[in-house]
């Protein structure tokens, strides 16, 4: 999905975004709007682009049942439908740089991002900081991780709203994804899906005189807050520890959510029975429709779990469903949105759909990315790429323990994080990695370049390889050189690729992915990998 | 204009290990193992050496840094010992080392060493290689046979090779040179293969199988240099000289700019041409008797047929197939056995196919002898098809 971002046209054109006071500042957004008649009555906080991003391997559940059902006859009824499933190189981060990516299309006009996830792979070092790195963001934004609970994506939400809406920022960006490691022959292995959600909260003043409109208006939201505790993770405790399914829908969902539904909708004066789209995710059969039903919102309102195709994406998964929801048919601007996220108490924000075409493309892009699917069956895979199994991955893979220099992390981080290179101000050239003398033979420049990005620049595989001998998680490890259509190659390694689907002249993408990791030092390497263009069939 | 080298150098002396996996022995035995037999060809003494070159590669499972090694294993006569390291190439630098130094006159006679002791590792294949701080951050995940498997690929797009008939062509490399190794008691892998062999082997990096890339092997070689002058003196009746001596190097070029299509060696043909040049050669088809090529893999010694000039563009395979580098060919190439069968011991490669050709000019060679060779050439190449370091030498009788 793409979005036109703010800018040409607009009377605030050139202006740095957090510069923008008078559109979010509420004395100078009156004059403002003094010199703009009629904004000030339309003012309005919400969702302008929204984009979900699903790994594209598929795991059947049946896989899962299968290899299980020997201890467990009972999951055979659970063998139905599919989880998406992370291939070996992706986390919450880079799955939520993928999706915001595609969110924030060409603008960087944000100034706070919010990134929320209770699967990040670091304790201490900012996920949302390697976010705006991979996006190229200015150094000029705030920035914030949000976690340790379930509703982290919807709680994160409403930060970002109130930033907004308050005049502390003039466009925020939340990113969220989970993708969240169990037990074998665990609930949680056959209910929940890896994926994340990027989110742009706008207010309409900031992009007014330009073409983007608030998909989804914020209307207002009220949250419950319990220490419920459904399931736990100690800290430096590799799993959850679940209560039973039958309490946490009695004593915890029936309780907790319909009061605050109804309180969030009594500050939108909206009534329950004209909500159009009632959100909840669940894992738990048959729990979400008796909530809604409690909370009092028509049968029709109550939104698929997505448990057939996608599982519950963890802290994404309330967004993941609205976007799911909105490529329904019969979306219509004036519909109201209950949005709910669950954990320790509830979130619950009212939405109005403002403009209907920016929030048909929200459900566009999900389902692009539900279509963007490679069928799994190897439930040994889904154990090796998660660690849940002690492998032996021969003498080679020691070689990823090694030290990183976070000095070189550091000097080269727009290289590395941000795949930023150069161009040649002198004879144009773009080149990868950006370096003091051109590397055209013919100009040989020196300190002639200047910053050039090749995230977004498309590419053909120019020479390659399946090499069984190298250590990867998926052997054969695919790479080799790529050419960028505007100038500048370099050798890289290949991801989401099956055997045989590429030879030289395939067109590749770049995607921000896990480089390797040290095991000795618990540090996860970040690079960006060329992957076949994602078919949409 | 430079003069070069030609002619002003000459090799008193040659000596090889035995290669393979030596269970048995470390760096210091490999070394003292070569060196012995090419001070006993050179028919000096120790002391009357004034200064020595010495190549290895992996310093972290071989002999480590620094010169000290050499000196210490040999009890060299506290002379200046200098260690290179030019990647898979560094055998060809240690050598350079010391011709040049004799060229120009500050030495008479000079030592040039190299030897790896690869089977330390415990695993098979070679070990990953370092690459500073950056490079492990970014670069690809990449082995040698994968790097170099890529060439398949921009080859067969280039010349619109079927992947049947490169792989068919590919084993017959490897079916040549296993054939040429079966007579070298020196050689690691001494058996025959046969193409079905090669064709069906375990794949290692698509498109080549285990009969596709050379051994991993341990092992040492030795030269010992003086002057064309001083190699008569010392009684020495047919002397091989050095013809021509290069090494290009990338810059970084293939790897960053789209000029280059991947497919063959861009550093091979400008060290190829400078070294026609510098030893006189017009048409290097005609002229050259045989040679050792840098058969690290079998593609890699296909392209490079073709950017040394002994075959024309886009036409090497129809030459292999042809039988044109058999030993029966009109270029012979790996008569020895080529890394294929020696393995790759890297610090010493350079100064193996080096062995291979002086032995081949002083009619010393046994079962492998061809028919009296004048010009023999090595190509020594080290790094990744797209960033890489590119030696030729080209040796000959000294008229």
């Amino acid at each position: 999905m793409r979005i036109v971002h703010s800018g040409t046209g607009a009377p605030h054109a050139g202006i740095p975004v957090y510069f923008r006071w008078y559109t979010v500042h509420p004395i100078w957004r009156t004059a403002f709007c003094a010199k703009n008649p009629g904004l000030l009555d339309s003012f309005m906080v919400g969702i302008s682009a929204l984009a979900v991003y699903l790994p594209r391997l598929r795991l059947a559940r049946k896989a899962i049942v299968d290899a299980h059902r020997w201890a467990d006859p009972g999951l055979a009824g659970k063998a139905q439908g599919e989880r998406t499933m992370c291939n070996w190189d992706e986390d919450a981060v880079t799955m939520g740089v993928e999706a915001a990516r595609v969110c924030l299309g060409d603008s960087r006009d944000v100034d706070c991002l919010l990134f929320a996830s209770t699967s990040a792979p670091f304790a201490d070092r900012q996920h949302a900081g390697i976010v705006a790195g991979a996006l190229n963001l200015p150094e000029d934004i705030a920035t914030l991780d949000a976690g340790a609970s379930q509703r982290a994506g919807t709680s994160a939400l409403i930060q970002g709203i109130a930033a907004v809406k308050g005049g502390l920022h003039a466009s925020a960006l939340l990113v969220t994804g989970d993708k969240r490691r169990t037990k074998a022959a665990s609930p949680g292995e056959l209910d929940f899906g890896d994926g994340a959600v990027a989110v742009r909260l706008s207010n309409n003043l900031l992009n007014t005189a330009c073409e983007q409109n608030i998909a989804l208006e914020f209307l207002a939201c009220h949250t419950v807050t319990v220490d419920f505790i459904d399931h736990f993770r100690g800290a430096g405790e590799e799993f959850d520890y679940g209560w039973e399914e039958r309490w946490i829908r009695d004593e915890g969902l029936a309780r907790i959510v319909p009061d605050a539904v109804g309180k969030a909708l009594a500050k939108a004066g909206v009534k329950p029975a004209d909500v159009a789209h009632f959100i909840l995710p669940s894992t738990i059969r048959g729990a979400v429709a008796s909530i809604g039903k409690a909370a009092g919102v028509p049968p029709g309102a109550v939104a698929d779990t997505l448990a057939a195709q996608v599982g519950e994406t963890g802290v994404a998964h309330p967004l993941v469903m609205l976007a799911a929801r909105l490529s329904q048919d019969g979306i219509a601007a004036g519909q109201i949105i209950v949005l709910c996220g669950f954990g320790q108490g509830c979130d619950a924000i009212v939405l109005r759909i403002g403009d209907v075409e920016a929030a048909r493309r929200i459900g566009a892009c999900f389902q692009a990315a539900l279509a963007t699917r490679m069928a799994e069956t190897n439930y040994s895979k889904y154990l090796a790429f998660n660690n849940l199994v002690v492998l032996e991955k021969g003498m080679r893979a020691d070689k990823d323990d090694f030290k990183t220099a976070l000095t070189v992390t550091w000097r080269k981080r727009d290289m590395l994080t941000g795949l930023v290179g150069g161009r040649c101000t002198i004879c144009g050239t773009l080149q990868f990695p950006r370096t003091d003398i051109c590397v055209n033979p013919q100009c040989r420049a020196v300190h002639s370049q200047e910053p050039h990005s090749f995230r977004e620049e498309k590419a053909n595989i120019v020479t390659w390889s399946a090499d069984f001998l190298t250590y990867t998680a998926e052997p054969p490890a695919h790479y080799g050189m790529i050419s960028f259509k505007n100038g500048g190659r370099f050798m890289t390694d290949f991801t989401d690729v099956t055997v045989g689907q590429i030879d030289v002249g395939t067109a590749v993408r770049m995607v921000f992915r896990i480089k390797s990791v040290d095991r000795i030092r618990g540090f996860v390497r970040y690079f960006w990998k060329a992957a076949p263009e994602r078919s949409l069939t | 204009m430079a003069a070069g080298i030609k002619d002003k150098v000459a090799i008193l002396g040659m000596g090889c290990s035995r290669f393979g996996e030596r269970w048995d022995c470390g760096a210091e035995e490999l070394m003292v193992e070569a060196f012995t037999e090419a001070i006993g060809d050179a028919g000096i003494d120790v002391s009357q050496i004034d200064a020595a070159w010495f190549s290895t590669h992996f310093e972290e499972i071989n002999v480590g840094k620094g010169g000290l090694p050499l000196s210490i294993a040999l009890r060299l006569p506290n002379i200046a010992v200098t260690r290179v390291e030019n990647f898979c190439a560094s055998g060809s630098e240690a050598f350079r080392g010391a011709v040049y130094a004799v060229a120009s006159g500050a030495t008479d006679i000079a030592l040039a060493l190299g030897v790896e002791k690869l089977k330390d590792t415990g695993y098979g294949g070679l070990p990953a290689g370092g690459g500073g701080t950056l490079s492990p951050q970014w670069a690809a995940n990449g082995s040698a046979p994968g790097n170099f498997a890529q060439l398949a690929s921009a080859y067969r797009a280039k010349h619109g090779v079927s992947r049947d008939d490169l792989k068919r062509a590919i084993a017959h490399v490897s079916v040549k040179s296993h054939a040429n190794g079966a007579k070298n008691p020196k050689a690691h892998l001494q058996k025959p293969i046969t193409e079905e062999q090669a064709l069906n082997a375990p794949m290692i990096a698509e498109p080549l199988g285990l009969f596709d890339c050379c051994g991993v092997s341990d092992g040492a070689a030795c030269a010992i240099v003086t002057t064309p002058e001083i190699a008569r003196s010392l009684g020495k009746s047919r002397i091989v000289s050095i013809k021509a001596l290069q090494l290009a190097l990338s810059n970084g070029s293939e790897s960053g700019h789209n000029s280059w299509d991947g497919s063959y060696f861009h550093t091979t043909r400008i060290a190829a041409a400078k070294a026609y040049k510098e030893a006189g050669i017009r048409k290097a088809r005609d002229e050259v008797s045989m040679f050792e090529c840098h058969d690290c893999f079998s593609i890699t010694e296909l392209v490079t047929m073709e950017d040394l000039q002994l075959s024309p563009e886009g036409g090497a395979i129809r030459d292999v197939m042809d039988g044109f580098y058999d030993a029966d060919g009109q270029i012979p190439c790996q008569i020895d056995g080529g890394l294929k069968c020696f393995g790759h011991p890297i610090g010493a490669s350079g100064i193996r196919m080096l062995y291979e050709m002086y032995l081949q000019l002083t009619g010393r060679a046994g079962d492998r002898q061809l028919n009296d060779p004048r010009i023999g050439m090595t190509h020594n190449l080290g790094g990744s098809p797209m960033s890489n370091v590119a030696a030729v030498c080209i040796v000959g009788a000294y008229d």
